[in-house]
């Protein structure tokens, strides 16, 4: 279990680190932009998805099929147009302003809100599944079971993250990327269009927060606040990677996740969501860059 | 939605001034709430977690005003102690939750703070909901006793102890209004400032900034636990779900940015603008068209959001912007100092 939760919390911490250590937004909307996501694919894979013909067939063994597919393009459309909007209607407007850190936190906090309210507005606070009924698991070895469906997300987890070292660190646009992240005004003088990075970085960070919140939504009940309270979690997972390193990212995610199923073997569930704050912690007290972050 | 409860409707004089009457008691807890936030926020801290702070004083106060757990209760304390120690304690717990979250500036690292606030209230509100015997879990702590209820019936007898438990809010807010307006004003809210506007020069003074900003921090967190204690003997009756982010924390944040963060003055007209929409939007709700009558409280929470992003856009100063002080031993006007000495 821990491993699934690990995955989905590890492709949105690539997307929060990358936001974070490029843009200088510690983005606290993007719980939030999964949840978008998570209901994208819903609108397509429930029953208003039917009407247009999308819902049914299943690929093999998963619980999903075609309609999934389209749902994660249209969740993709959805979220990247949304992040770049805000790009260009609020965080832009902000940053010329000068605007520090607390001030793009501050603006994230009432994104989120708004999304959240947004959502509610539209399917109100039920919960809801992308395929109703139990999925079965299947015996891997002796005593190990698990569901077809999450053997794909572990499988996905891993070809995100071999595309985003690809596009970071084998392609053009990636290298303009780490030398935004790395220092912006140096960067636009060598003739990087940071204008252009920035709208790029948004739009990967999108990417994943649809990648993430589908993922989330094949394994677990959809809801207004899925996203959200995944925060914690994600921005934990991207400290403990160092912000700004994408690969730490995905190990963090998967030690964060791992280590808040483990955890209930020994304390009461009641403070399982604690364990992402005390990774936290331990960074800052132990190792204040993080895993692989470069500097403090 | 508890905080609805305190309130009768609008159909007569007498329902409109019980309104209003409920309303401006249960603004202040949210004015000293938004007070505490913006003296952590003039400090240059970032405190998502307003929520976590208020949910610990409404239960630390819960804690030691209660009588003993009855059959199928279970929780710690009970000791059945008087109002005021139980706000006393709501104080200390707001203040000792801010010192375990300080680490992160000891660290430097005031962005990670603001991360770790934000998951504070979840955590609290997970371990009050699932752990036994420790605060009662789901069905929370009830039947807590108001603050000299029994002396107040004799000064005003009836039903009329809303008036008291007005004055008493009110009276609280005067004070925290005082203290912290104090607070910014001596020496120590002077480097606080300096702070926040420039901490290596701040540092280069000769000021252990970190150790002002956890003071602040703490202060801030001091003043939100008391709030909570206020609250909970105002509802009688805490429980987990009464602690959401949105009400505790998101309502608190827009109405600082509504009022202007930094200024005292403007932090109060915002909790009261705010406020006012908050709680005054669901007495129309009857009289406004099916569609918008059955979401108007996801409207109201989508507005109170919009409203942080509007005002950050296009008046990141707020509805009274905060004064530039200077000492009162500089003179206001610097090209007329020759003149002035002219005189002396």
């Amino acid at each position: 279990m821990g491993w699934i939760v690990g995955s989905i919390i590890a492709v949105g911490a690539v997307g929060v680190t990358l936001i974070y250590g490029i843009l200088g937004v510690g983005d606290f909307s993007y719980g939030d932009s999964m949840t978008t996501a998570m209901f994208a694919v819903l609108f397509v894979v429930s029953a208003e998805g039917a009407n247009l013909g999308f819902q049914g067939g299943s690929f093999g063994p998963l619980s999903f099929g075609w309609g999934l597919v389209v749902g994660l393009l249209l969740a993709i459309v959805v979220v990247v147009g949304l992040v770049l909007a805000l790009e260009l209607l609020v965080y832009r407007r902000l940053r010329r302003r000068g605007g520090s850190f607390f001030v793009f936190a501050i603006a994230s906090l009432g994104i989120g809100i708004m999304l959240r309210a947004l959502v509610q507005l539209i399917w109100g606070p039920s919960n809801f599944r992308f395929v109703p009924g139990i999925h079965k698991a299947i015996e891997i070895t002796e005593g190990i079971r698990i569901k077809p469906d999450q053997i794909f997300i572990i499988a996905l987890t891993l070809v995100i993250g071999v595309g985003v070292y690809l596009l970071l660190y084998r392609t053009r646009f990636g290298k303009a990327m780490r030398a935004t992240a790395d220092n912006p005004e140096l960067a636009e003088a060598s003739g990087i269009r940071t204008d252009r990075v920035r709208l790029g970085t948004w739009a990967l960070g999108g990417l994943l927060a649809a990648l993430a919140g589908t993922m989330l939504g094949i394994q677990t009940e959809v809801r207004f606040d899925s996203g959200f309270v995944l925060l914690l979690p994600l921005f934990a997972a991207a400290i403990l990677g160092g912000i700004g390193s994408p690969g730490g990212a995905l190990i963090g995610g998967l030690v964060v996740g791992v280590s808040q199923e483990v955890s209930t073997r020994w304390i009461d569930t009641g403070f399982k969501p604690a364990i992402p704050f005390i990774i936290v912690t331990a960074v800052l007290l132990l190792r204040p860059r993080g895993l692989f972050g470069r500097d403090a | 939605m508890p905080f609805e409860e305190l309130f009768p409707t609008l159909v007569t004089f007498s329902g409109a001034v019980n309104w209003t009457v409920g309303f401006l008691t249960t603004v202040s807890f949210f004015a000293i709430l938004a007070l505490a936030l913006n003296t952590q926020w003039s400090a240059g801290i970032l405190n998502f977690g307003v929520a976590a702070f208020f949910m610990a004083g409404a239960y630390a106060s819960a804690i030691f005003t209660l009588d003993p757990p009855q059959a199928l209760e279970s929780y710690i304390g009970g000791w059945g102690a008087p109002v005021i120690v139980g706000w006393l304690m709501a104080a200390v717990a707001g203040g000792v939750l801010a010192l375990l979250l300080s680490i992160p500036m000891l660290r430097l690292r005031d962005d990670f703070l603001a991360i770790m606030t934000i998951g504070v209230a979840a955590i609290l509100r997970s371990i009050a909901n699932s752990v036994d015997g420790l605060v009662n879990r789901a069905r929370g702590l009830n039947g807590l006793p108001r603050f000299l209820e029994d002396i107040a019936d004799k000064i005003t007898p009836g039903e009329e102890y809303r008036w008291f438990a007005l004055v008493v809010a009110l009276l609280f807010v005067a004070f925290v209004y005082w203290l912290v307006s104090r607070a910014g004003a001596s020496p120590w809210g002077r480097v606080l400032r300096a702070v926040r506007d420039n901490e290596d020069t701040a540092r280069a003074s000769g000021k252990n900034t970190v150790a002002f900003r956890i003071q602040a921090f703490v202060l801030g967190g001091v003043l939100m636990g008391l709030a909570g204690g206020l609250y909970a003997h105002e509802i009688k009756s805490v429980a987990p779900g009464g602690f959401s982010n949105v009400i505790g924390t998101f309502f608190v944040w827009t109405m600082l940015i509504v009022g202007g963060s930094g200024n005292h003055k403007g932090v109060l007209l915002g909790a009261l603008a705010v406020g006012f929409f908050w709680f005054g939007v669901p007495l129309f709700q009857e009289s406004l068209p099916d569609w918008l009558g059955a979401r108007v409280f996801q409207v109201r929470q989508l507005i109170i959001g919009a409203l942080i992003v509007i005002f950050l856009l296009w008046r990141p100063q707020g509805l009274l912007a905060e004064q530039a002080r200077v000492s009162r031993f500089v003179r206001k006007k610097p090209e007329q100092q020759p003149a002035a000495a002219e005189d002396g």
